[in-house]
């Protein structure tokens, strides 16, 4: 009866969504007074999980399965709720794992609540809150199958330690045919992506042209982050589409958005409300985003944003 | 080629949201209702299959009469048929159990579903349509090229794209990049008047159980005033990053 999660890694190593699934499982099995399971794929090391509550990983090492696969990656998860009779099958909300959810949602024949922000508030009927209407609104949602899916909404549970120690188990989940080939990946490896970044940089058309983007890049450097831009900018061809941010783009749910040149229309701010803190520079006091920011600098970006980094430099050597 | 285009009908991206019924219900009052973004890219190309390789197009939505301007706006861009599921869509799994009824009754090759809808976000309908038809995935298409029953796709993936191969059936989840946003089209007079004439179907639905409900809407907290620091003084800024917010 364990709560299963499932526990992202990448080239082999957990990533830090997977730390987060893992503590919202413990907070779940803690309710359902049960035990945590992890289900880990081509992961080297494991250990690290016992410190968010995990009790037991099963492992799977599958070169099948070594480029992402949301069919593959779906039976697996199956067949390991299956076998430890888990009511409630927890994951995140990366691509991958909303990619493979609604398969395992028709799989296990469970309800599936996505982009979820907080423990279960009642576990009869089992009700969770979750963000709907692109971040201008929650809602408490309860799910009636036996079995149930969660989707964690990243960096909205947070990182939960606890002292632990968790066994592992060699699992070989049977795969069916796959359905869907990987020819290529195209992914700047050095480059932190926005779905896992902690912080994100953006900029919009205030930037003026796509040669004024080095010192977004800069910023995002000194700061660990990742760069995104609002629509037009990639609309115009200034960054790519994978950049664009907001409700028709991708989602930000960050500890720290810092918007530059950008106005902060409804669709933006919608898809990046998520975010904790934001702080807003814009030449325009008028911009609408100043209203849903934390903290604001009202000057031109041109020369705001390469003091900033002057100083960030600065603080960072110091700290 | 049949395809079956997916057709949410979804609160235009302006709109203020706020609930009735001691917050348990969407106010749809004042509200002006579009195609899901999402799906309007998807409804673009397979215009683009219907013009280049001879596709026949079908745009299909589970909800009440009140969605019918939506599917006749579809028809208006140029789908070929229209299908309405007569039963609100309550939740994701329902709403995919009736379109994967419809997939299966028309043998579509190839089903277009947004990646999610800008309503409720669920972004499980394409999914769960592909496991309950058999038929192959790929979200987050940003690419579809389809040769008999070929396919290749490009699709994001968090921090770049994939290429991917596979065959018909096929189910997709489609977003902005799969088509350019200036091929977006708007209905014009002659489609207006020639989608009146396009047969538009009323299906009973199938009998579903409900997994999931809303049970209760409540808007986010009205955010505190900005804290606004001089452009003169951003050690300043760093300092409130580092020491109040303590996100540096
Ligand atoms: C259906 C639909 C969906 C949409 N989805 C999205 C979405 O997902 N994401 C999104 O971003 N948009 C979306 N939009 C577009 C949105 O409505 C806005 O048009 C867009 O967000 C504006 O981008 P911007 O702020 O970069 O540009 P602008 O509105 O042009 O604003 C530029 C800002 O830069 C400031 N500025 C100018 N010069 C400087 C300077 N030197 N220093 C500092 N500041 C300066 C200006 O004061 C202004 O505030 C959508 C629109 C529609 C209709």
């Amino acid at each position: 009866m364990s709560v299963l999660v499932y526990t992202e890694s990448e080239q082999g190593k957990l990533k830090k969504v997977a730390f987060e699934v893992a503590s919202y499982a413990k907070a779940v099995a803690d309710q359902l007074e049960t035990t945590v399971t992890a289900i880990t794929i081509n992961t080297d090391d494991t250990s690290a999980l016992e410190n968010y509550g995990v009790d037991k990983v099963l492992s799977v090492s599958n070169s099948e399965l070594n480029t992402f696969n949301a069919k593959g990656y779906a039976e697996a998860i199956q067949q390991a709720a299956e076998k430890e009779s888990s009511k409630v099958v927890v994951l995140s909300s990366s691509a991958n794992s909303k990619y493979l959810a609604p398969l395992l949602a028709v799989f296990l024949n469970a309800g599936y609540a996505s982009n979820v922000i907080a423990a279960p508030s009642n576990t009869a009927p089992f009700t969770v809150k979750r963000n709907a209407f692109t971040n201008k609104a929650f809602e408490d949602m309860a799910i009636s199958t036996d079995v149930k899916i969660v989707g964690v909404s990243s960096n909205a549970f947070g990182l939960v330690e606890t002292s632990g120690s968790a066994t592992t188990e060699a699992f070989s989940p049977s795969i069916t045919d796959l359905g869907i080939k990987v020819e290529s990946v195209d992914k700047a490896s050095d480059k932190v992506s926005i779905a896992d970044a902690d912080i994100v940089v953006s900029g919009g058309r205030g930037l003026k042209g796509p040669e004024n983007w080095g010192m977004i890049e800069e910023l995002a450097d000194v700061l660990g982050a990742a760069t995104a831009c609002s629509k037009p900018v990639s609309d115009l061809g200034w960054r790519p589409h994978g950049e664009h941010v907001g409700q028709t783009g991708k989602p930000v749910a960050s500890n720290l958005y810092i918007a530059i040149g950008i106005s902060g229309a409804i669709q933006h701010l919608a898809g990046v409300n998520a975010s904790k803190v934001k702080v807003v520079i814009n030449s325009d006091p008028e911009a609408p985003f100043f209203k849903a920011a934390d903290y604001g600098v009202v000057g031109d970006a041109f020369q705001v944003v390469p003091e900033l980094i002057e100083k960030l430099k600065a603080f960072k050597a110091q700290q | 080629m049949k395809i079956l285009v997916c057709i949410s009908h979804v609160p235009d991206t302006t709109s203020k949201i706020n609930f009735t019924d001691g917050d348990t219900k969407f106010d749809t009052n004042g509200v002006q209702f579009v195609i899901n973004p999402n799906d309007e890219f998807g409804l673009t190309r397979a215009m683009w299959f219907k013009e280049k390789q001879g596709a026949h197009v079908t745009v299909v939505n589970v909800g009440g009469a009140e969605t019918e301007p939506t599917l006749r706006k579809a028809l208006a861009i140029g789908a070929d048929a229209a299908i309405r599921v007569n039963t609100p869509a309550t939740d994701g799994f329902s709403v995919a159990k009736q379109l994967a009824n419809v997939v299966k009754d028309g043998g579509y090759d190839l089903v277009i579903a947004g990646r999610e809808s800008i309503d409720y976000n669920g972004g499980m309908v394409p999914g769960m349509i592909a496991g309950l038809t058999n038929a192959n995935f790929i979200n987050n298409c940003i690419k579809l090229d389809v040769e008999g029953t070929s396919v290749t796709a490009v699709r994001e993936i968090d921090g770049g794209k994939e290429t991917v191969s596979t065959s018909l059936p096929l189910v997709i989840g489609s977003q902005k990049g799969l088509v350019e946003e200036s091929d977006l089209r708007i209905p014009n007079m002659r489609g207006i008047m020639m989608a009146r004439q396009k047969p538009l179907t009323v299906v009973d639905p199938v009998d579903t159980i409900t997994e999931t409900a809303s049970v209760k809407f409540e808007k986010p907290a009205p955010k505190g005033a900005v804290k606004l620091v001089s452009p003169d003084n951003l050690d300043e800024l760093i300092s409130l990053l580092h020491n109040e917010a303590k996100v540096i």
